[in-house]
């Protein structure tokens, strides 16, 4: 049974998810997916202890099929910090899904949200835990199909939610169409598909102008699905008018998941002596990273919707990402995964947060939550924790993720970016200290509809804000996990 | 015989049993209340022990967040010096605070009390800390626990001051501060506090200069102009806020983290020999004499004197740049002088506020025959901060000069002296007026005796007190520093 885990990951939430369509109860459909996210959060956890204690990864050969001929399963030090992440967030949104969805969705769709949900989940957990680039792209399609069907489901409560979700399949398919191009590239070059060994024959052939245009193709098309700056106008209309629940999942995981993806071709398959990772992918994650990180946090300091404003915000986030990534040394990786995994909580718990409000309200605006904090305390001191993290105050997740990211640039002597860095994640003040002011210190208007909470409602949110104020205090495991990881892409050595 | 330990963590526990405390009694007030300042007695009985004995190398770690950063404290002398000031003076604040309130009718008296214990919490805490990072932690602690207070209006203005006070301090201290945090982090590759500092052979010495920036800048409690609105804008929030900031922790806790940073890590020896806090001496000078100037123009008695206390900090700032032992005692000296002084002045135009309801100053004229004791008072607390003798402002700014001269920074001399001339003139204009001025006609100073409550009228004598006693016995709160 052990050895099987790393597949059982995947193939649990995916078996699970046609089941889950046939159950016409509408409990008994969210008890179902609740119960399998649950096993998929156990399983990822029993993969975390396996690979942390015994320090070498797991390679899992699908049928018995050795490479390169047959498929691998490879779980590493770096698959399980991304691994628990996206089943953790899974497990605590579907707990708050019970009433987001009753809320929002209508109750004869219920069976097929769920079925849309597993799929979503299934596929990310693929794409982190596959060995090979064709499956990589397999699963990517499975989440991003049924992420697109789950964001078009927010259009019971507002039509705009169909616009949103063809946006976001049009650009979703550009990108995996970029990456499959790329993909393409490499086979012909290469004529394999296994991570391991590509990065391995790679080598013979680095110098390739056709390597050079794989490496950019599949760059482009997860630069997409990670909505780096410029690359991300789908991102703000899919999560703002995607059902609550649906939101808080994607903004937690699903660009995480293809940052994962990215790190994990351009540093593992093509590696730091490739030409064009060392000389070309840096400066451009860097600039582009920075240039985001601005222009996110501008537009959410002037965007009214709670949903949009933190959808903005997660670009500036995903900026940060890709400067960690940019800066080319084991040091800036680990802070990249580190911001990866914190982001992933306080994003989580901010949209599960606001998806209480926006049940009551229909839109959680800035209008709709003033004077809130006397009514829906809890809730709204989940959005204050959050924001809090996203600014990066010190004993939140988020100053630990500063703290690594501006030591990383100071190492590698990128003074000016650090300065810029920490002029972008000051300004995060102004949006988030707009909802405080809001909700605390203005009076709740005349004829506003009172709002409510009960435990159930805001509990979720605060099962990650209390995982947020946990890894801002006790930060090491997840240091050494990250350090550990990075330096699997550095070939051991700093 | 109580361990070193043990006090530590009574001055680091105290404030947030009172806190607790606060919030679990608050269906009592005169049982929430009087817990406060019965716990506030033992932080301050705590703190003079501690100070007292001195550091005697005792570190503890709280907890360990990353393989190399922990939260840790480690007493010395400035910090004990710090703790014993907001120690002391918390639990007169306290009681101030209940008179004030209750006199003033305040709503919403347990969310203040209950931020009022936090803020002194973080205080102790950046007063003990052992470390940069551990500073930094409750340095925004701080700031964060004390905006509720500032707001605690909810008007208008008070939300405009909130967000000047809270934009001015958390910008500059997660861009400037944090950023020489993890500048000395990477450079010394430690952030423990260490005396003769950690920075010297570490770093190229033209970088000096640019890293003291992130500090004197970052650091906004200190409110070195230009970043010294927060101070006045926060002049909305209650009095009783108005002393917390300016007295026992807020400015403090600036001026302290200048100090300690300039000592502890950057060493005193090593910025004297590389000249690098030069410039800081021009721009600390330049605070002193335009916050002087700015606050003689203001009729608000709270508004001039949010500006004397933004020169004064200069002084202390003055005092790290002189980067020499006696100027640096003389700046330590200063945290204790100018907060028992200042928050005599505060208290007083609390109270002027409580029993009267005015602000300005000039519907002050004669008001001083009405309320003697408190303006007596406000006459000590205002020469103390002149530097007149017998009170113990006379002594820090004694030693500043002495510092100076040290370092044959004649023009600094000049400096303190022009400055203490300004500081005669706006201060002693209030008191002068109160006492001497013919009370206008059909103004409130026409009447008979007529002093605030007694729970404001105690505290404000006591800290008056305090400044004389701080003269006579100054050796006992004198540091030396070495290199």
């Amino acid at each position: 049974m052990m050895q099987h885990l790393p597949i059982l990951q995947v193939i649990v939430p995916l078996m699970a998810a046609p089941l889950v369509a046939l159950l016409r109860g509408r409990e008994i459909a969210w008890l179902a997916t609740f119960v399998v996210t649950g096993v998929a959060f156990a399983i990822s956890l029993l993969l975390y202890f396996q690979v942390s204690e015994s320090g070498t990864r797991l390679v899992y050969e699908l049928g018995g099929w050795a490479a390169p001929l047959g498929i691998t399963y490879v779980i590493d030090a770096a698959s399980v910090l991304v691994l628990p992440i996206v089943t953790g967030i899974g497990f605590v949104v579907t707990l708050a899904a019970r009433h987001l969805v009753t809320a929002e969705i209508d109750q004869r769709d219920h069976a097929l949200f769920f079925t849309a949900w597993l799929l979503t989940i299934a596929g990310m957990l693929g794409q982190v835990t596959t060995g090979d680039a064709f499956n990589i792209f397999v699963f990517l399609e499975i989440s991003s199909l049924s992420a697109y069907a789950l964001v078009a489901m927010g259009a019971g409560r507002d039509r705009r939610a169909l616009p949103a979700a063809f946006n976001y399949l049009i650009l979703g398919t550009v990108g995996a169409t970029f990456y499959v191009i790329g993909l393409g590239l490499l086979y012909m070059l290469t004529g394999t598909l296994n991570l391991d060994d590509l990065a391995v024959r790679l080598a013979d052939i680095e110098q390739t102008r056709a390597a050079y245009m794989a490496m950019a193709f599949i760059a482009l098309g997860l630069f997409l699905k990670m909505a780096l700056f410029p690359l991300h106008f789908w991102l703000v209309p899919a999560y703002s008018f995607a059902p609550s629940a649906v939101s808080a999942l994607m903004a937690a995981t699903a660009t995480k998941v293809s940052v994962y993806v990215l790190v994990r071709l351009m540093f593992g398959v093509f590696g730091i002596g490739f030409v064009g990772i060392s000389q070309g992918l840096g400066t451009v994650l860097l600039t582009l990273g920075i240039i985001g990180a601005f222009v996110g946090t501008l537009a959410a300091i002037i965007e009214t919707d709670l949903k949009k404003l933190f959808a903005q915000s997660s670009i500036a986030q995903l900026g940060y990402m890709a400067i960690g990534i940019g800066i080319m040394t084991p040091a800036g990786l680990a802070a990249a995964f580190i911001h990866l995994f914190n982001h992933a909580l306080m994003k989580g718990a901010l949209f599960l947060a606001i998806g209480v409000i926006g049940a009551q309200t229909g839109r959680a605006t800035m209008r709709s939550i003033e004077g809130a904090g006397r009514q829906i305390p809890m809730t709204m001191t989940a959005i204050l924790f959050g924001g809090l993290a996203l600014i990066g105050v010190p004993l939140t997740a988020g100053f630990i993720s500063k703290l690594y990211l501006i030591r990383a640039l100071l190492e590698s002597d990128l003074w000016i970016l650090a300065g810029l860095t920490f002029i972008s994640s000051a300004l995060a003040l102004a949006y988030v200290w707009k909802i405080v002011e809001a909700a605390w210190l203005k009076p709740r208007p005349e004829g506003a509809p009172d709002l409510h909470e009960t435990p159930i409602m805001w509990l979720p949110a605060w099962l990650l804000v209390v995982a947020t104020i946990g890894f801002g205090i006790f930060a090491s495991p997840l240091i050494s996990g990250a350090m550990q990881a990075a330096m699997m892409f550095f070939g051991g050595q700093s | 015989m109580l361990h070193t330990e043990t006090l530590v963590y009574a001055l680091l526990g105290l404030p947030l049993l009172a806190s607790f405390g606060v919030l679990l009694l608050r269906q009592w007030p005169n049982l929430r209340d009087g817990q406060a300042v019965l716990i506030g007695l033992l932080t301050a009985a705590c703190a003079i022990t501690l100070f007292a004995r001195g550091a005697d190398g005792t570190s503890l770690t709280l907890l360990a967040m990353t393989p190399s950063l922990s939260i840790s404290f480690t007493p010395e002398p400035l910090g004990l010096l710090f703790a014993l000031v907001a120690g002391c003076l918390w639990p007169l604040a306290t009681l101030y605070t209940i008179g004030y309130l209750r006199g003033a009718h305040e709503d919403n008296q347990t969310r203040f009390m209950f931020f009022y214990a936090i803020a002194i919490h973080a205080a102790m805490a950046i007063a003990l800390s052992g470390n940069l990072l551990t500073l930094f932690v409750f340095y925004e602690i701080l700031t964060f626990s004390t905006y509720p207070l500032v707001t605690h209006k909810g008007t208008e203005d008070a939300r405009k001051a909130g967000r000047v006070y809270l934009g001015i301090l958390v910008a500059s201290s997660v861009v400037f501060l944090l950023f020489g945090v993890i500048g000395v982090w990477v450079i010394a590759g430690t952030l423990d506090f260490t005396a003769g500092g950690i920075l010297a052979g570490k770093i190229d010495p033209i970088y000096v200069p640019l890293l003291l920036g992130l500090f004197a800048f970052g650091i906004g409690k200190a409110a070195l102009m230009p970043l010294h609105r927060w101070l006045p804008a926060a002049m909305v929030a209650p009095t009783p806020v108005s002393a917390l900031l300016h007295a026992v922790a807020v400015v403090k806790a600036g001026v302290f983290t200048v100090l300690k940073v300039v000592i502890y890590i950057f060493g005193l020896d090593f910025l004297s020999s590389t000249g690098a806090s030069e410039w800081l001496i021009v721009v600390a000078s330049f605070s002193i004499l335009a916050a002087s100037i700015v606050a003689m123009r203001k009729t608000n008695l709270k508004a001039r004197l949010a500006y004397s206390t933004v020169s004064q900090l200069g002084y202390i700032v003055l005092g790290a740049a002189l980067a020499s032992p006696l100027a640096a005692s003389g700046a330590a000296l200063h945290i204790a002088t100018h907060a028992a002084g200042k928050i005599t002045l505060f208290f007083c135009a609390g109270a002027i506020y409580v029993a009267h309801h005015l602000n300005d100053i000039k519907d002050m004229d004669g008001l001083g025959r009405r309320m003697p004791i408190t303006y007596g008072a406000f006459a000590l607390g205002a020469l103390s901060i002149i530097g007149v003798p017998p009170l113990g402002g006379a002594w820090s700014k004694f030693m500043l000069m002495g510092g100076a001269l040290d370092g044959q920074h004649m023009l600094v001399l000049i400096v303190l002296m022009v400055s203490s001339l300004l500081n005669l003139v706006y201060l002693g204009e209030i008191v002068l007026r109160g006492f001497f001025a013919p009370a206008k006609a059909g103004s409130v100073a026409q009447g008979d005796y007529a002093e605030a409550p007694w729970a404001c009228v105690v505290p404000l004598c006591v800290t008056a007190l305090i400044s004389i006693m701080l003269f006579f016995s100054v050796d006992f709160f004198i540091l030396k520093f070495t290199g």
